[in-house]
């Protein structure tokens, strides 16, 4: 979880990724964000995330992508 | 003659009045009430005493946002769009150099704009539809209207940072969307799936189309181009045939594997441009969909939308770039050498526009209108009018226009002539690089490469190295996350060159 919260203070240090839950809802996360945090996970965890799993429900909170990577890390 | 593009949207409604003319996920708006809304805010806009100004429509990408564009128009001024999503600062530069008299809002920008400096009148959407329709007004209107009037001003982001507003008439208007209509067979079952922003010249496409033969424009939120399943979900569930999107909204889905996934199967049309498409990614599009149209095309905001086309036909390596082709009909492309004179065939010259879809020039800016909209120097006889677009292109074997790169980036180095955009098309031919930009810093001499992949400098160093002559090879090579790219999806070689100059 740390490490990625890490990697989102990267792209905008300023948001409270504990709380917040609306990252992709109030448009805090942009398409260049999304490209970068597909590739960061990926080298970080050395995981390939599917294309299934980029939807917003997956990265509209730090939980989320937290619950969306481990998941990945179980099937593989 | 036709002399109003309205005259498209009133023989329209005769004829399918009924039928959607632009939605989102969320509503639809049919041809019979886009045209009762467009009069009502056209003899809102009258009564309130506006005629042939620039009238700001300050709202979000919706439905009712096309509507007052063309409410606008009714009312004899031209609309100039602008959106929350720009950058504040450039809001800023625009109302400079507009001085508008007006702004057009909905209930979320109307709260945003009490935020600027601006002392003028406010309109609200909602209000102005309610207004009631005095036709006799709007007719007089239209009869003191002439073809070469304003329809609206859309801002480029120039080379220098300082927006320039380009105006355009119906004249130029009917020419494009007529020729670009011919090229791309837009009929009455075409249904668009907008990409693009309402605030450039890339979204009349869709709009103009539409009225034209009483097709269906879907406007895609902005935050499905993250989603590459999403996107092709909404493209199947709408049943959209025809896109006309930037390159890289296209590689997003090819490059997540999206493809593989779901093959977006209404889609026969697919328009491209903007940007050089990545063969690797074209030919993804082309393996999973190979009986669609794919057509690149090109041309400046200053000639009102797109001045070429090409229609891939044939099949093309991965260090080849897609030809911008030929101009559309009524439309002529000439390349003009350093020293005016045209450029023998295979050489390398600066694309220059003539025909009726010119522009009428920058708002509010003689002095950089007549830095490019310029008297054509291979006729001394009388006025003639072309665009210098600021782009180098050559004709290739088969006589099919190639853009080269930007004049602005041919350099010098080492004795040579260099096409920084040539550098940039061999670095894309690598394998693992997603994206690539080239830069020349003038002072130290030095050949500048920033991209986008998992491969390291060294590697890209060696594979230049091989495919390459030495003196082109860049000198720093550096990897970024992401590639910074303008709003209209262009890489942002502005931001690049700052990023490079503050280290």
């Amino acid at each position: 979880m740390e490490k990625i919260v890490e990697i989102l203070k990267g792209l905008h240090p300023e948001v409270d990724y504990d709380t917040c839950e609306t990252l992709i809802d109030d448009k805090i996360i942009d398409s260049f964000d999304i490209v970068t945090l597909v590739s960061d996970l990926s080298d970080e965890f050395d995981i390939t995330i599917p294309v299934e799993e980029i939807k917003p429900e997956n990265f509209n909170s730090a939980k989320a992508i937290y619950a969306m990577v481990e998941r990945i890390l179980d099937e593989e | 003659m036709q002399r109003n593009v309205l005259e498209y949207l009133e023989q329209t409604v005769r004829k399918v009045p009924k039928k959607i003319a632009y939605a989102d996920e969320k509503m639809g708006i049919t041809f019979e009430e886009v045209f009762h809304q467009s009069r009502a805010i056209g003899t809102y806009l009258q009564e309130q005493g506006h005629y042939r100004e620039p009238i700001v429509v300050f709202m979000g990408k919706h439905p009712r946002t096309i509507v007052t564009f063309y409410g606008v128009i009714y009312s004899g001024n031209y609309y100039v769009p602008i959106d929350d999503e720009m950058p504040r600062h450039r809001i800023e530069l625009i109302f400079q150099s507009l001085h508008p008299k007006a702004v057009i809002c909905d209930e979320e920008t109307g709260k945003l704009l009490e935020t600027f400096p601006y002392h003028g009148k406010v309109y609200f959407y909602e209000e102005m539809i309610t207004s009631p329709i005095n036709d006799k007004l709007l007719e007089r209107t239209r009869d003191r209207q002439i073809d070469t009037d304003p329809i609206y001003i859309v801002f480029t982001s120039g080379s220098t940072g300082i927006p320039k507003g380009v105006v355009a008439c119906h004249r130029s208007v009917i020419d494009y969307i007529e020729n670009l209509s011919e090229v791309l067979q837009f009929n009455e079952n075409t249904i668009f799936g907008s990409q693009t922003p309402l605030y450039v010249d890339a979204c009349l496409k869709e709009l103009y189309p539409t009225l034209k033969f009483g097709a269906t424009t879907y406007l895609i939120p902005k935050t499905y181009f993250m989603f590459p399943l999403k996107l092709v979900e909404f493209l199947n569930e709408y049943k959209i045939n025809t896109i006309c999107w930037v390159v890289s909204a296209l590689t997003m889905i090819s490059a997540f594997g999206a493809l593989e996934k779901e093959v977006p199967r209404y889609l026969h049309t697919i328009a491209f441009g903007s940007e050089v498409f990545p063969i690797k990614q074209f030919n993804r599009w082309k393996k999973h969909l190979p009986n669609t149209r794919f057509v690149n095309l090109y041309g400046p905001t200053e000639a009102t939308g797109m001045s070429c086309y090409y229609e891939v036909n044939r099949e093309f390596a991965l260090d080849e770039v897609i030809p911008i082709g030929r101009p559309f009909n009524n439309t002529e492309i000439i390349l003009l050498d350093e020293n005016n004179q045209e450029a023998k065939f295979g050489e390398v010259g600066e694309i220059c526009i003539r025909g009726t879809s010119l522009t009428l020039g920058y708002y509010n800016n003689f002095e950089k209108t007549e830095e490019v909209f310029v008297q054509n120097p291979l006729n001394k006889a009388y006025p003639e009018l072309i665009y210098r677009t600021g782009d180098l292109g050559k004709y290739n074997e088969q006589g099919e226009l190639i853009f080269v790169s930007r004049k602005d980036n041919q350099i010098k180095h080492m004795g040579h002539r260099i096409e920084l955009g040539e550098i940039e098309i061999v670095a894309n031919g690598m394998e693992k690089i997603k994206s690539a930009c080239s830069l020349f810093d003038h002072d130290k001499k030095k050949i500048i490469l920033y991209y986008v992949g998992e491969v390291t400098p060294a590697q890209v160093a060696t594979y230049l190295k091989e495919k390459l002559p030495r003196y082109m090879v860049p000198n720093v090579i550096e990897a970024l996350e992401t590639m910074p790219l303008t709003a209209n999806g262009k890489i942002d070689r502005v931001l690049l060159k700052n990023k490079y100059n503050q280290k």
